[in-house]
């Protein structure tokens, strides 16, 4: 079927996935043609803006409401006082993507920059200004932000309802047997996403229909939220997303003031638009918490790991519930005979965190990192040499076998690139000027979660198709990726294929996010398009009048938009079939999604090396070169592929080296909430970087094979980094990111 | 953000007379105003007065206050004469904003205090009096050399730290006439009280600044700037040095700090124990040394003043070394002078 040979639900793929296209929407993007949720201008807008909150906790006590209305151009004034309110408790939780939905319910303030009020102007200028004529006052109470002061809860979960602890294997008895143990302590800091696009929506009435434009990784689910909160069917609502100027999970869940704006278009019957300013996006729309993480790996004599306790304390805010899953980055990579991992709440005065690149896994494997670099000292190891012994062959979590895992290919592969054989073991021993050098390496692990998609497939008359399903391309290329697989189950060439994406009449994809969007959303264009093959395959056998009379549907290979006998290579091109059953169109349908309990473990995996230069006086570091190599199930586009995973190997030199939000502990703002301030690495920082793809079949993760490139790049990268600090200078940071000032601390140069 | 009147001033005097917030490129005024920090009733639009001009003056050089950041590090009496100057220019911002950012601009652009520029915060230098919030709180970028209780702020300027060692001297013209400041004591420091007074009076304008030869100079000069981003972050600390070499000896020194004051820090007395030494790095330690003294750390940010004497010894010698001949693709990075891909 569709140049596919189905093997025990395995798929081969055709001619168009696998190849390295260039983005269908690039031409767009780069000429600025790509509409964004924020250029859309309908007739009669009004531009909204919200007041945040200075404080971190307390209550605004009063607003100078009159002053903002007096404020020319002013058309409208929300605060909780006025607001028109949720059909549903703001704590209704209809699936696991939402968030307590913070709409001006009341007075209290629960972290800095929650948003206070909302102005409706006619410019964006006059409700700015507005906004800050309501120069609100408060009663402030002294909030706790940080770690160390912070109100420790029970909690029995972490994010999206994971176990906050694991055990398995007896630990106790593991570490009698041990002949040695290393701790590892490690914190990171609180990160947000900054995406380039800042969130916003613009919402427009017509009766009772609502058409929102804004940027979403779950377009499907969105819909669901606002109609629940609106009170109204999903039907009557059209979300076009169909570019997000990047997402990183602050995109996968909607916020209450996407909502208000909403509520505000209704209520004034007019389109309403609210863009947020940089420093809105600190607060209401997630970030990734802070973590203190420590870790006890005990080794037997021969350097096996015998047990691995991984303990996690991190944040949430003080009215929901998200816990960065750090500790369960320790579950499935490594082999050990005792597991043991745990997750502590705090809730702080702080805006409820949310997924961002790897929640759990990147501050996870960071810190795996560099415990398991701590461990291979301890045991006299080569780095690489010790995370082989202790490769593991099935999960340790649960005893499963891995549905593939070509990661001894990948540490070959990428320590070969690197040159890692030539590493001293001992730190301090490379130069380059009067530059430190040094190596440091960390493995990469990601699960391949799968959501539920559905696609629909259409061939039309003259033999092209058209392909739908409420995709989202947050810049990851699944305009292009998408449509490639969607042509294969059609047996087209891409060139004959239109793709329709990013909008929610069209069939739900799903969640872009967890890197299952191209595994959930291809698996249902790919069967949209076999299902449309499938049909016309019937037809064309049960025809006396085609070439494929009596081929039996096992005896036919679609393949350029022809139907080929296997048995003499006789072909019929598909417009003459559907022409020939007097149809003007043939219509398929298919869903993507993981039946049943998974029998396997399902996870991408990879292998980072990373050179760091150290200046020895003054701590500057570079990271002058990161090779990475994954294994990561089929690719579909290895251009595409290849960026993703640079993608998140560059956000590893970001979480290593400079990302961190700075709040001022007594009053629990922000003091650097900008992105003069807030720093995400620039091209200067990532000088030499690849990443190579392992091949890798798997039949069982699903029948395209498909894991998934998203996110693993940072993990392993962000280990790496730091154990590459350590092989230069001598020092184990346990903190990232790691800055200069914390290198020369000991007053002496490196 | 707050209605304002606009007015564009095609001569130096209408600019004067104008008695409004002078807007250049405006790359650090209107993110001012944005943020509510800056709320001027009345914008004069500068950019359009005929001193954007870079000229050659019997050997040193005159940059007119229009002239924008780029243009400046890319021409050729910059680069030829000058090139600490080149280097921390274009060590600055990113592309985009030096193509629009002036030399008046970067002269008199604002602290980058996150204190100073959150208005919910007290700041002396915002509001005279209102107390400095900095001071118990996030510090990393703020001075460890010359000052009070009343601020602690930086001056942020890369520019302003290489025209300090080259002896820049700041032209003024304003309502009394016209007047000059040297770059090193042009930003004042701060006092008991506050951030002390402003560098220029209500009315006054930059119309240039004007570099005197750099003599034998001209090829022993280097800018270093420390940050962990190596292009668009303001410097932790920062160094421009210039030396005047004769036969292996120092005949003539010149250093200043940057990141670490309310102003670029010139260290005289380093330079003068410099004088006749040998270009060693014993004798860059003992300058740096002296370059340092009196510093004290303004919060948990005492690090910046072991960084500040080890970047002082760094760009002495790179300037010891001499200018290569070719800019370096990082400029003033301190792996500029690596081959590191
Ligand atoms: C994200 C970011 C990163 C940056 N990074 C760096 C960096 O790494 N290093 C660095 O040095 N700088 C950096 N800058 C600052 C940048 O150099 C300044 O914003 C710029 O130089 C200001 O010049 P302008 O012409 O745009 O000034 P404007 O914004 O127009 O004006 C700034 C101030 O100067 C006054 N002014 C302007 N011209 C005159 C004049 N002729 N006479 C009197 N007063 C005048 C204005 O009234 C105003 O108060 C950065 C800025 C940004 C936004
Ligand atoms: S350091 Fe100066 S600029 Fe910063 S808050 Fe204090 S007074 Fe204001």
């Amino acid at each position: 079927m569709a140049d596919v040979i189905n093997t025990q639900g395995h798929v081969r793929l055709g001619s168009n996935a696998g190849q390295g296209l260039t983005r269908r929407d690039g031409v767009l993007k780069v000429t600025g043609a790509a509409t964004y949720a924020a250029d859309n201008r309908p007739e009669g807008l009004l531009h909204a803006v919200t007041a945040t909150a200075t404080i971190a906790r307390g209550r605004v006590t009063h607003l100078d409401v009159a002053a903002a209305e007096a404020h020319p151009g002013v058309v409208k004034l929300y605060t909780p006082d006025n607001v028109p309110p949720l059909a549903v408790s703001p704590d209704e939780k209809i699936h696991p993507f939402v968030w307590r939905m913070e709409a001006l319910q009341s007075d209290r303030v629960r972290y800095a920059g929650q948003p206070i009020a909302l102005v409706l102007a006619e410019t964006l200028e006059a409700a700015t200004e507005a906004a800050r004529l309501l120069a609100p006052r408060y009663e402030a109470e002294t909030p706790h932000v940080t770690l160390d002061d912070a109100e420790p809860f029970e909690t029995t979960t972490t994010a999206f309802g994971r176990p906050a602890d694991h055990s398995s294997g007896d630990i106790g008895k593991a570490r009698a047997t041990a002949a040695r143990h290393v701790v590892a302590e490690v914190e990171t800091v609180a990160q947000y996403h900054n995406a380039m696009e800042p969130h916003a929506i613009v919402a427009r009435w017509t009766g009772d229909r609502l058409e929102i434009d804004t940027p979403n990784q779950a377009i499907g689910l969105a819909r669901q939220t606002f109609a629940a909160f609106l009170g109204i069917e999903p039907a009557q609502i059209l979300i076009r997303s169909p570019f997000l100027g990047g997402g990183f999970g602050s995109k996968a869940i909607l916020y209450g003031g996407q909502l208000l704006a909403v509520l505000a278009a209704r209520d004034t019957g007019r389109p309403v638009k609210l863009v947020l300013r940089r420093d809105q996006m600190y607060g209401p729309v997630g970030h990734r918490a802070p973590t203190r993480q420590r870790l006890r790996l005990d080794l037997d004599e021969d350097g096996r790991i015998a047990a691995l306790q991984h303990d996690t304390l991190t944040m949430t805010s003080s009215f929901d519930h998200f816990l960065e899953g750090a500790s369960n980055a320790s579950h499935s990579l490594y082999a050990t005979a005792a597991l043991q991992t745990t997750h502590r709440g705090l809730r702080a005065d702080i805006g409820t965190p949310g997924p961002m690149r790897a929640p759990g896994e990147a501050p996870g494997s960071a810190a795996l990192e560099v415990a398991m670099d701590l461990a291979a000292q301890a045991a006299g190891l080569d780095p690489l040499a010790f995370r082989l012994r202790n490769h593991a062959e099935t999960d340790p979590s649960n005893g499963m076998a891995f549905s593939s895992k070509a990661l001894r290919e990948c540490y070959a592969q990428a320590a070969d690139l690197f040159g890692w054989a030539d590493r001293p073991a001992e730190p301090r021993r490379m130069r380059q000027g009067q530059l430190l050098k040094g190596w440091g390496m960390g493995s990469a692990q990601f699960p391949c979660p799968m959501f539920t998609a559905a696609a629909h497939a259409t061939l039309r008359a003259d033999g092209s198709a058209v392909v739908e399903t409420s995709a989202a391309d947050m810049g990851q290329g699944a305009w292009t990726a998408l449509a490639q697989i969607a042509a294969d189950g059609l047996g087209l060439d891409i060139d004959r294929v239109e793709f329709r994406s990013g909008h929610s009449d069209l069939p739900d994809a799903g969640v872009a996010g967890g890197s299952g969007h191209t595994a959930t959303a291809g698996t249902a264009l790919f069967n949209a398009g076999a299902d449309v093959v499938r049909r016309l395959v019937d037809l064309a056998t049960g025809d006396p009048a085609s070439p494929l009379f009596g081929a039996g549907n096992s005896g036919v290979t679609a393949r350029g938009g022809r139907l080929h006998r296997n048995d003499d290579g006789r072909s019929e091109a598909y417009e003459d079939i559907l022409a020939r059953a007097g149809l003007d169109m043939l219509r398929g349908e298919g869903t993507g999604a993981r039946e049943g309990q998974p029998t396997r473990a399902m996870f991408s995996h990879g292998a980072v090396f990373a050179e760091v230069l150290v200046d020895p006086d003054l701590g500057q570091i570079r990271v002058s070169r990161l090779v990475g190599a994954f294994a990561a199930g089929r690719i579909i586009n290895p251009r595409l592929a290849r960026s993703q995973l640079l993608g998140g190997m560059v956000w590893g030199i970001g979480f290593a080296l400079q990302e961190e939000a700075l709040h001022d502990a007594r009053t629990g703002r922000f003091t650097n909430n900008d992105l003069a301030g807030y720093h995400i690495p620039v091209n200067a920082d990532a000088p030499m970087i690849e990443a190579l793809t392992v091949h890798e079949d798997d039949p069982f993760v699903n029948a395209l094979g498909i894991k998934g490139v998203g996110e693993i790049g940072v993990t392993g990268t962000v280990g790496a980094i730091g154990n590459a600090v350590w092989h230069a200078t001598g020092l184990r940071s346990q903190r990232f990111p790691i800055h200069p000032e914390s290198l020369i601390l000991s007053g002496e140069s490196l | 953000m707050k209605p304002f009147a606009y007015t564009r001033a095609e001569t130096v005097e209408a600019a004067i007379a104008a008695e409004g917030a002078l807007l250049a490129g405006g790359t650090n005024l209107l993110d001012l105003m944005k943020i509510g920090v800056a709320a001027p009733d009345r914008l004069v639009d500068i950019s359009r007065l005929p001193l954007a001009g870079i000229e050659e003056v019997a050997g040193g050089l005159r940059i007119g206050a229009m002239a924008r950041n780029a243009d400046i590090a890319r021409h050729p009496a910059v680069l030829a004469r000058f090139p600490a100057l080149a280097e921390a220019l274009l060590s600055g911002a990113s592309p985009q904003l030096r193509n629009a950012a002036t030399a008046g601009g970067n002269v008199m652009q604002a602290t980058r205090c996150s204190y100073f520029q959150d208005p919910a915060s007290s700041c002396n230098r915002r509001e005279p009096g209102s107390g400095c919030s900095a001071i118990g709180g996030q510090t990393r970028n703020h001075a460890v050399l010359g000052w009070t209780e009343g601020c602690i702020a930086t001056h942020p300027s890369d520019m302003c730290v290489a025209l300090a060692a080259y002896d820049a001297v700041v032209m003024i013209e304003g309502p009394g006439g016209r007047r000059e400041a040297a770059m090193e004591s042009f930003h004042p420091l701060p006092d008991a009280a506050g951030a002390g007074p402003a560098p220029l009076s209500p009315g006054e304008v930059i119309t240039d600044i004007r570099l005197p030869d750099p003599g034998g100079m001209a090829r022993n000069a280097r800018y270093v700037k420390l940050r962990e981003r190596t292009s668009f972050a303001f410097a932790i600390v920062s160094a421009a040095a210039a030396l005047d070499l004769r036969d292996g000896r120092i005949a003539a020194a010149r250093l200043a700090l940057g990141g670490v004051a309310a102003r670029p820090w010139r260290c005289r007395v380093a330079e003068q124990a410099l004088v006749g030494q040998p270009a060693t790095t014993e004798s860059f330690a003992r300058a740096a040394e002296l370059a340092v003294q009196g510093a004290r750390p303004s919060g948990d940010n005492a690090a910046k003043i072991e960084l500040a004497r080890r970047i002082a010894i760094r760009a002495l010698s790179l300037a010891a070394d001499g200018t290569p001949d070719r800019l370096a693709a990082l400029p003033a990075s301190v792996f500029a002078g690596e081959n590191n891909g």
